[in-house]
C-alpha cells in the first residue's frame, strides 16, 4: 500500500574526507528536504546563495500527507520556476460544500473573482511537489543535496554552528554560519536546542484515507456533520491527482488504532460513504492532532521553519502552507543579511511575523477542530444550535467551521511603514500583494505576479503612471502600470485592486509583501521606507 | 457603544413572559438547545463582539455570586 515514490543515491561528499583540523566552511545548512527544506533552498540558491541541504533518508516520502496548496504557495512556486507544473498536475478548485446529515448547508467559493493567475487550492501530493521540487533543486549547482546525511550533534559557537552528520560511511563534521531547521513535528535539532514545544493535544482521532477509484464527484470539498454513513460524527472529502480521493473520518476518542486502521475495518465505512466498495486503499493513518509551536523561532545560529516550529490540525490546509509562506519569509532576509546589505537584526523579524502567523494557524484550526469535536455536552449543543440556525439564516452559515482555509497572514512588522495617506482600499502594509490581470509592453496579457517575478523578486516599486517616472534608489525593481513604457491595466482591476490613482505606488518586499505605500511618494519617504523594510532603520 | 443595562422595554413583563412562555411545555434538554439557539441568534443581532464580551461578563458575574453565597453557606 505504501508507495515509494522516488529514491535517491546516497553520494561521499569531498567534505567527509577533511582532517578534523580543517572542517568544511558553509554558508547556510538546511536540514530537511521537505517541501519546506526544499523550497527555501531553492529561493536562497537562485538569490545567490550556496545551500547545503541534509536529508536523514533517501526517498521521497509515503502516503500523501500535506494534499491542498495554496495560491500564495502557487505563487511562491512560480517565483521558484515551479509553479505551473504544480498546477498542471493538481486538481484546481475554489468550492466547498457542507452538508449536515443528507442536507447541503451552504457552499462557499475561496476565489469568486476572475484575474489572478493562480487559484484559490490546488490538491496534489506531496510526493509529487517535493519530486518537482527535488528536479528544480537538480537545475541549480549552487545547492549540495545530500541524502542519508543525518545530523547527530550541533554545537553552537560564536559565529558559527558546528554540525556532526552520520552517513552510511560514517560520521563527519562541518561548520555553518546558518542552520535552519526544516525536519518536521519531530525535529531532532529542535530537541538538540533544547527548546520546549508545548502546545494542545486533542483528543479525537480521526481516520485519513487516500482510496484509488474512479468516480464523477466535482473537484469540491465537501465536508459532512453527522453524515447518514457516518452518524454523529464528521466526514471530508476531497480529490487528488490519479483518480485519489482523501477521506477524512472523525473516529471517537476511545477508537483502539490498532484496529481501527486495518483495512477491513476501513473499508466498510468508507464503502457506505460512497456507497459502493469499488476502491483501493494507497494509504491509510490515523491522527490525533497537536497545536503547539515553539516560542522563539530563532536560537542563535539555529532557524526552525514549518512543523519544526509549528503544528497545526489539518482542517484549513495550515500546515505545508505557512511553512512555504515561513520559507518565503526568511529566505530574502538571510540572503541580505549573509550579503551584509543588512544587519543580522533583519532575521528576528522572520520570528516576529511568523510565528504571529503560526499563532492565528493555531487559532483558527483550534476553533475548527472544535467545533468539530465539541469538549463538553453545552458545546455540543451550541453547535447543534448552529446547524439547525444554518438552515435558515445567512449568519448561522457563517458560524458553522468545518476549516477555514489558509489565506496569507497580515503582518504586524517593524518592517512596515504605516500609512501616512488615505486609503479606501488595496493591500495595506504588512499584507501580501495581490494579483491583477495587466498587458504587456506588445499587447501580451500576462499577470502581475509575473511582473513582480519579471522585476526580479526584489524589492520593487509598483507604480501607476502619472507621466512623471521617479528617480528610484539603487537596487530597486520597477513595475510600472500606465504610460507609454508601463503595463497596460486593460480590465482596470489593478487599479481598482490596489485602490490606486495616478502617481500611487507600492513598495513590495522581495517576499511580495507590501512594505509601504503614496499617494505620491517622494524620494526620502521611499528611502526611509525602504531602509526600515531592509531592517537598517 | 457600551452594553445597555438601562431598562430598555417599554412593558419588561412582556419581555419576561415572552421568555418564559417560549420554555413552557419544554423539558431541560430542550429548554437548553432553546437558550443555545435563542443566545446565538441575539448575539448576533448585538453584531458587536464588545458588547457580547461586556454581556457574557455581567451574566457570568452573577454566577461568581451565587457559587461564592454557597460556598459562604456551606462554612
Amino acid at each position: 500500500m505504501v508507495q515509494t515514490k522516488t529514491q535517491f543515491g546516497y553520494r561521499r561528499h569531498p567534505d567527509q574526507d577533511r582532517a578534523s583540523a580543517n572542517i568544511a566552511e558553509h554558508a547556510v545548512v538546511v536540514v530537511g528536504a521537505g517541501p519546506v527544506g526544499l523550497s527555501l533552498a531553492i529561493d536562497l540558491a537562485q538569490r545567490g546563495q550556496s545551500v547545503v541541504l541534509l536529508d536523514d533518508a533517501d526517498r521521497i516520502g509515503e502516503g500523501s500527507r500535506a494534499i491542498c496548496f495554496s495560491k500564495r504557495s502557487l505563487e511562491f512556486w512560480d517565483r521558484l520556476g515551479i509553479g505551473q507544473r504544480m498546477v498542471d498536475k493538481g486538481v484546481v478548485w475554489s468550492v466547498g460544500k457542507i452538508f449536515h446529515g443528507e442536507q447541503q448547508l451552504y457552499q462557499f467559493n475561496l476565489l469568486p473573482e476572475q484575474g489572478h493567475k493562480r487559484p484559490a487550492f490546488i490538491n496534489l501530493q506531496q510526493f509529487y511537489a517535493e519530486a518537482y521540487l527535488v528536479d528544480r533543486v537538480s537545475e541549480l549547482p549552487a545547492i549540495d543535496l545530500r541524502w542519508r546525511n543525518k545530523v547527530t550533534a550541533l554545537e553552537p559557537r560564536n559565529d558559527r554552528v558546528a554540525l556532526t552528520i552520520q552517513t552510511p560511511d560514517g560520521p563527519y563534521r562541518l561548520n555553518a554560519q546558518y542552520v535552519i531547521a526544516c525536519d518536521g513535528a519531530r525535529s531532532s535539532l529542535r530537541q538538540m536546542v533544547g527548546a520546549e514545544f508545548a502546545g494542545q493535544v486533542f483528543e479525537d482521532q480521526f481516520l485519513i484515507a487516500d482510496v484509488k477509484m474512479t468516480a464523477a464527484f466535482p473537484t469540491e470539498r465537501w465536508f459532512w456533520f453527522d453524515p447518514p454513513f457516518h452518524a454523529g460524527r464528521s466526514a471530508l472529502l476531497h480529490k487528488q491527482p490519479d483518480d485519489i480521493w482523501r477521506i477524512d473520518l472523525q473516529l471517537n476518542r476511545f477508537a483502539d488504532p490498532a484496529v481501527e486502521k486495518l483495512p477491513e475495518n476501513v473499508r466498510p465505512r468508507i464503502a457506505r460513504m460512497l456507497g459502493h466498495d469499488k476502491f483501493d486503499f494507497e494509504w491509510i493513518s490515523l491522527y490525533k492532532f497537536q497545536c503547539r509551536r515553539m516560542s522563539k523561532f530563532i536560537h542563535d545560529r539555529v532557524i526552525f521553519a514549518g512543523d519544526s516550529a509549528h503544528q497545526v490540525s489539518p482542517f484549513g490546509a495550515r500546515g505545508a502552507n505557512s511553512g512555504l509562506e515561513d520559507a518565503e519569509n526568511l529566505a530574502w532576509k538571510l540572503d541580505r543579511v549573509l550579503r551584509g546589505t543588512s544587519p543580522e537584526a533583519l532575521l528576528e523579524s522572520y520570528h516576529i511575523e511568523r510565528s504571529a502567523a503560526a499563532d492565528e494557524n493555531i487559532r483558527e484550526s483550534t476553533r475548527s477542530t472544535d467545533f468539530m469535536a465539541p469538549n463538553s455536552h453545552q458545546e455540543a449543543r451550541l453547535r447543534k444550535a448552529v446547524l439547525s440556525l444554518a438552515k435558515e439564516t445567512e449568519f448561522g452559515k457563517r458560524m458553522v467551521n468545518a476549516g477555514r482555509l489558509s489565506t496569507p497572514s497580515v503582518y504586524e512588522t517593524p518592517l512596515s511603514t504605516a500609512d501616512g495617506d488615505s486609503w479606501r482600499g488595496g493591500p495595506r502594509p504588512g499584507a501580501s500583494m495581490l494579483d491583477a490581470p495587466v498587458a504587456g509592453l506588445r499587447g501580451e496579457p500576462m499577470f502581475l505576479t509575473e511582473a513582480f517575478i519579471g522585476a526580479g523578486t526584489r524589492f520593487t516599486l509598483l507604480e501607476f503612471n502619472n507621466g512623471a517616472a521617479p528617480e528610484l534608489p539603487e537596487g530597486l525593481g520597477a513595475v510600472r502600470i500606465g504610460g507609454k513604457d508601463g503595463l497596460a491595466d486593460s480590465a482596470g482591476l489593478a487599479a481598482t485592486r490596489y485602490d490606486a490613482e495616478p502617481g500611487t505606488a507600492y513598495l513590495l518586499r522581495p517576499d511580495g509583501y507590501v512594505a509601504a505605500r503614496f499617494r505620491h511618494p517622494t524620494r526620502p519617504a521611499l528611502d526611509a521606507a525602504l531602509a526600515r523594510a531592509a531592517g537598517q532603520s | 457603544m457600551p452594553l445597555s443595562t438601562a431598562s430598555n422595554f417599554a412593558k419588561p413583563d412582556d419581555a419576561f413572559r415572552a421568555i418564559v412562555e417560549a420554555h413552557r411545555g419544554l423539558n431541560d434538554e430542550q429548554s437548553a438547545d432553546l437558550d443555545a439557539a435563542l443566545v446565538l441568534v441575539l448575539a448576533n443581532h448585538i453584531g458587536d463582539l464588545d458588547v457580547l464580551n461586556e454581556a457574557i461578563a455581567l451574566a457570568k458575574r452573577r454566577m461568581l455570586d451565587a457559587s461564592q453565597q454557597q460556598q459562604q453557606q456551606q462554612q
